[in-house]
């Protein structure tokens, strides 16, 4: 945010800081680890404010929760901020020192988000959202955390700007136990972003299109880069789709699994000339593959670093010898490049890393040895003199202020594209559970005793006026798929809110259900909204 | 969400007992939303849930802990677990009328064993139900100087709980049929009587002169100037006094109390602890509940003159299950002292909170161990915690805490009223002030005497109406020592005891002649400790089992091997449980038996001589 692709603050600030948004997220049971830091605040005195269609596992520690409509985040942000503007509760120094279109935001939100309104959109009580309101923007820290219950949606990036909205209106971000954080659900999602897996950035979030940046590179790499932003991950199917793309790598993934609208997935990904999968296990994309690439674990059977969600660079190293036959993730790639006729040697991981430091300024001071001796470092960290950064955007707060002002953004609430109706009368949500990951590739192959499989998870008044009890089979069915699963009843959710996992792709493969909309800014499809009905399997 | 209830539903009486403790559930919100948040708060209210559930129905139905274990979010298995460490809930169904026969150390010397046996005969075994009522041994109830005791308690919509002695066996039978227990016996002060003026009476200078239950008949009787004087001087003149005074801890440590509330006074952060530890469960010791029954003020204002100079906003009285008279003046005590502003938002308006609150243990000795005292508390199994941290800086809820015995409060009000150098005129050196000793067994004037420190303990004796011929007295408790006959010129003080090995403890002093054989006696001491140790160390769990299976052994005259071996192995498991138990419990379950064997000559080792 700001231009910076990271989260805020560190970890340690969720242990103290006064009050903690946790908006679209359940992190007791998606992001437990850091969950502990969040109790370590609440056992501290951190108000928790959970923001879910669901009444979650974490829920269960919170003081409010916030029962909105699925797809209704904006509209609600505005009406929290309503509420701020409306008691004069705005950090007017800091919007004045640090901001920009305040004024446009501010009269936008009180001309279309009174906070009546926005009860009546979002179902959520206007006594709830004006006293999460004031508990927010008077408490000397507060923190927004989320993650995929604002990501995956077909205004992603309206629903992040209307969250960014609410700290600018505040003043809490730039300071230390107040910020903006978006949760990671691997040890190194934060890294892939960093390192330049994205099609518009290059290594250290450095824009692709400007051609000084990518004069450095050039001259470090001897080769052309495209001025032109890539593809992201829907633009990829979109473009097979479309027939311009005809050949795939892919390492890490299971896109075969993992989009939305699965048949459309496999048809595309069936239909490419060729199809290269770089992964550590045999996935259900690796068995649509021409070639399979045999990887090593990039935990424990390999050395580099990873990057975790408050921005901190860590060593991993190879502890245990890969199975017969894999090859690291590193040697593969410049057997390919030999391969294709550049020979790039066979780089150690600390020289890569060097090479990386040189290209990328805020990892430019983490040699290897002060990440042994430092335990990690968070970025920025420009040069071996630099402590690293525990949160970022304090320039806002310097006096004077450093760098370009934050914008605020006027956003508008815009429903999820799959309107229920009576052919469809169900929203479903999907979303994740503590003991499984993603599509179960990594987790579904150990016994665990919390794992109960596919279910239809649904509200105990629904599940009377279908006249079903736990157990029973119903086939869900959306406008794309069905699929059959057994019924479990949840008193967490509301009438007409169904909820189900994809963690058990081959048992039930949610995903035919989901939907393929997505933001075109992000490329993350809509999987938190669909439509669907249920019938009673006999 | 986090939870799988159980599946029996609750009784009305079940669901109402529960609902007066925790209050009526909330009527329409989702029950999931905090529940956590608020769980964390609520689990100090397990056990007073848990006793709540015991009074109503007699005992603690899978219904009764499932609707309490929903109520408070803890786990089923979890709260089980917390329930059956303590002996006085019952977890299979059990007539609402159980009778609470003592057998232990004191009651055992004075034959209760005739009263059991006329009970197993005349009403049936012990546990065996029958017209709605049943009869279970006890350990100690602390109503050693009426032994032999019991306790009868009635389950119900209106809860009925008493203690007396002496007991005869037609009193247990008839108060098996009529769920009605005689008046409990009255106090009597022989060092009152039999050497009047003798010795300086301190603690005990109100016990039958005052009205327990009048809080301005207390005051008449120069109450609460104490409090007055504290709160006028301030805390650092307090913490002075106290510390000049020389005051140790009466509960078996002897630990500086001055230092103690330093440490707390100082301790960082806003919220500090104050503990009375009156879960006087030492087997022979009943100081502390005769000071609760007869002079409850004194410790009431005690605790609110610690509090006010500590910083504690919020006391606890943690009082074993056993003592109902002593619970009942207490409750009484508290709610006066609150009426009156003595106790509360704003203590003699001196703008000091101290809110003060009265818990019940639940029959478990360990949790007169001051760490498994917090658990018990905080509404865990009983289990002490590893020391340090201590706690005065991590006691309970994690927060800096005084804990003080219930005499060693006491002692403060003389303290202040007199000042640190008067407190000190009396005692030893090393021992100022006076001490209560429990003088119980085979003697013609058993009870409490309050003696100055140093007086020797044939002196005592004497005042009790010891017998000529004194086989063995048991100081300071099950984990006290035996001393023998030629041990009795012993001056009573820390000192002193500390010198020849012993220890004043919770100042027992039983007294054995050679009509009681010692054996059985060491074969019940090792089964109390083997019965109370919590389980949570292994040398401790194993040691106390070995320990009563070797005195078992012995007192059957069939050594494996020959004594001497078995004598070298009763040395090793003591130095095992001594050296690697994390508590007292362990570290002085072999004392009294190795005292006997050191001390009186048992088991003597024939290839000795």
């Amino acid at each position: 945010m700001f231009g910076a692709g990271g989260g805020t603050s560190s970890y340690r600030e969720a242990e103290e800081t006064d009050v903690l948004l946790l908006w679209g997220s359940n992190a007791r049971e998606t992001h437990p680890i850091f969950f502990h830091h969040v109790l370590a605040g609440i056992q501290r005195g951190t108000q928790l404010v959970v923001v879910d269609p669901r009444v979650t596992a974490s829920a269960a520690w919170a003081d409010h929760w916030l029962g909105l409509e699925v797809g209704s985040d904006v509209a609600l942000a505005n009406g929290v901020a309503h509420a701020i503007l409306a008691a004069g509760l705005e950090n007017k120094a800091f919007i004045a020192r640090a901001t920009t279109g305040f004024a446009a935001y501010r009269d936008h939100v009180l001309t279309h988000y009174p906070v009546a309104k926005v009860a009546a959109v979002t179902g959520v009580a206007a006594a709830t959202i004006t006293a999460v309101a004031h508990a927010y923007a008077k408490a000397d820290r507060a923190m927004i955390c989320w993650t995929l219950g604002i990501t995956e949606h077909h205004n992603a990036v309206d629903n992040v700007l209307a969250l960014i909205n609410l700290a600018l209106l505040t003043g809490h971000v730039g300071r230390w136990g107040s910020g903006l954080n978006p949760l990671r659900g691997q040890n190194n999602v934060q890294g892939g972003g960093d390192m330049g897996a994205l099609p518009h950035k290059l290594t250290g979030f450095q824009d692709v299109d400007d051609p000084e940046v990518r004069g450095r590179f050039e001259a470090a790499w001897g080769a052309t880069i495209p001025p032109v932003p890539g593809w992201h991950l829907t633009d990829m199917f979109s473009a097979m789709e479309r027939g311009e793309l005809r050949s795939l790598y892919v390492l890490g993934e299971n896109p075969a699994r993992s989009e939305a609208d699965g048949h459309r997935t496999v048809r595309l990904l069936s239909g490419l000339d060729t199809l290269v999968v770089q992964d550590i296990f045999l996935t259900q994309t690796a068995e649509l593959a021409d070639v399979v690439l045999p990887a090593t674990a990039s935990f424990a059977e390999a050395d580099g670093t990873v990057t975790n969600s408050e921005r901190r660079v860590q060593r991993m190293r190879r502890a245990v010898a890969p199975p017969a036959g894999a090859r690291d993730d590193l040697a593969i790639l410049a057997e390919v490049s030999r391969r294709l006729g550049r020979d790039l040697g066979d780089p150690t991981p600390e020289a890569l890393w060097d090479e990386l430091r040189a290209l990328s300024p805020m990892h430019a001071g983490m040699s290897y040895r002060r990440l042994d001796e430092l335990g990690g470092i968070q970025w920025p960290c420009p040069d071996e003199a630099h402590p690293g950064s525990p949160f970022l955007h304090g320039r806002l707060w310097a006096e004077p202020r450093q760098g370009p002002a934050a914008p605020f953004h006027v956003v508008e609430h815009a429903p999820p594209v799959e309107a229920t109706d009576a052919a469809y009368p169900l929203r479903l949500t999907t979303g994740r559970r503590l003991d499984s990951y993603n599509t179960g590739v990594q987790s579904g192959s150990y016994p665990s005793p919390l794992r109960r499989g596919e279910t239809l998870d649904l509200s105990p008044a629904d599940a009377a006026h279908y006249g079903v009890v736990e157990g029973d089979q119903v086939r869900v069915s959306s406008r794309r798929g069905a699929v059959v699963a057994p019924v479990r009843i949840d008193p967490g959710l509301r009438p007409g809110l169904v909820f189900m996992t994809f963690h058990f792709p081959d048992q039930v493969d949610t995903n035919l259900l989901t939907i393929d909309a997505h933001d075109p800014r992000s490329g993350t499809a809509e999987f938190k909204a669909a439509a669907v009905r249920i019938d009673r399997v006999a | 969400m986090d939870l799988r209830p159980l599946a029996t539903p609750p009784t009305d009486a079940e669901r109402a007992a529960v609902d007066a403790v925790l209050g009526p559930p909330a009527p329409d919100a989702n029950p999931a939303i905090g529940a956590l948040r608020v769980a964390r708060g609520q689990r100090h209210l397990l056990l007073p849930g848990l006793h709540a559930i015991q009074e109503r129905c007699g005992w603690v139905s899978a219904g009764a802990l499932g609707y309490l274990c929903q109520r408070l979010h803890v786990p089923p298995a979890e709260a089980y677990g917390v329930a059956s460490f303590y002996a006085l809930f019952a977890l299979a169904e059990r007539p609402a009328t159980a009778l609470h026969v003592c057998d232990d150390v004191a009651c055992h010397a004075a034959g209760v064993v005739s009263i059991t046996d006329a009970l197993a005969q005349r009403v049936g075994p012990a546990g065996a139900a029958r017209a709605g009522a049943t009869w279970l041994p006890s350990p100690c109830l602390g109503l050693c100087e009426h032994a032999p005791a019991a306790m009868l308690t009635v389950a119900g919509a209106a809860p009925r709980a008493g203690a007396w002695g002496p007991l005869t066996a037609d009193a247990a039978v008839d108060a098996i049929a009529t769920g009605r227990a005689p008046a409990p016996p009255a106090t009597v002060l022989h060092q009152r009587t039999a050497a009047p003026g003798r010795y300086p009476e301190r603690l005990l200078a109100q016990v039958g002169r005052v009205d327990p239950t009048d809080l301005d008949a207390y005051r008449a009787a120069g109450g609460y100037q104490a409090l007055r004087r504290a709160l006028d001087r301030g805390p650092a003149w307090v913490l002075r006094e106290v510390t000049d005074s020389g005051l140790v801890g009466r509960g078996g440590a002897a630990f500086p109390t001055g230092r103690k509330w330093t440490a707390v006074a100082q301790a960082l952060g806003p919220t500090r602890y104050l503990v009375c530890n009156a879960d006087e469960s030492e087997p022979g010791t009943f100081k502390d509940r005769i000071l609760m029954e007869e002079d409850p003020f004194a410790l009431v204002e005690a605790m609110t003159i610690a509090a006010v100079t500590v910083g504690a906003t919020r006391g606890f009285i943690y009082l074993r299950g056993e003592y109902p008279l002593a619970r009942a003046r207490l409750a009484g005590a508290i709610a006066a002292a609150q009426a009156r502003g003595l106790v509360g938002a704003d203590v003699l308006g001196s703008g000091k909170a101290f809110e003060l609150e009265l818990r019940l243990g639940a029959g478990a000795y360990i949790c007169g161990e001051e760490t498994a005292l917090f658990a018990s508390l905080e509404g865990y199994r009983g289990e002490p915690r590893t020391k340090p941290p201590f706690p005065v800086e991590a006691g309970l809820f994690g927060k800096p805490t005084v804990v003080n015995n219930v005499e060693t409060l006491v002692n403060v009000l003389g303290i202040i009223t007199d000042g640190a150098a008067a407190y000190r005129a009396v005692g030893t050196a090393g021992s100022p002030g006076t001490r209560l000793f429990c003088v119980s067994g085979r003697v013609a004037r058993p009870g409490l005497y309050e003696l100055p420190f140093g007086v020797p303990l044939a002196e005592l004796l004497a005042l009790a109406g010891a017998p000529t011929e004194v086989a063995a007295v048991l100081l300071g408790g099950a984990a006290g020592t035996f001393l023998g006959p030629a041990q009795l010129a012993l001056p009573l003080s820390f000192e002193a005891t500390r010198a020849v090995g012993a220890s004043l403890g919770s100042g027992v002093v039983l007294v054995l002649d050679r009509a009681v054989p010692i054996a059985p006696v060491l074969a019940r001491i090792a089964r109390f400790f083997r019965d109370e140790s919590c389980g949570q160390c292994v040398p401790c769990r194993v040691g106390t089992v070995r320990q009563e299976e070797l005195i078992t052994r012995l007192g059957r005259g069939a050594p494996h091997g020959s004594v001497a071996t078995e004598r070298a192995l009763l040395a090793e498991l003591g130095q095992a449980m001594r050296d690697a138990s994390i508590c007292g419990l362990g570290q002085t379950a072999a004392s009294a038996i190795e005292s006997a064997v050191a001390n009186l000559g048992v088991f003597p080792d024939p290839e000795a001589r």
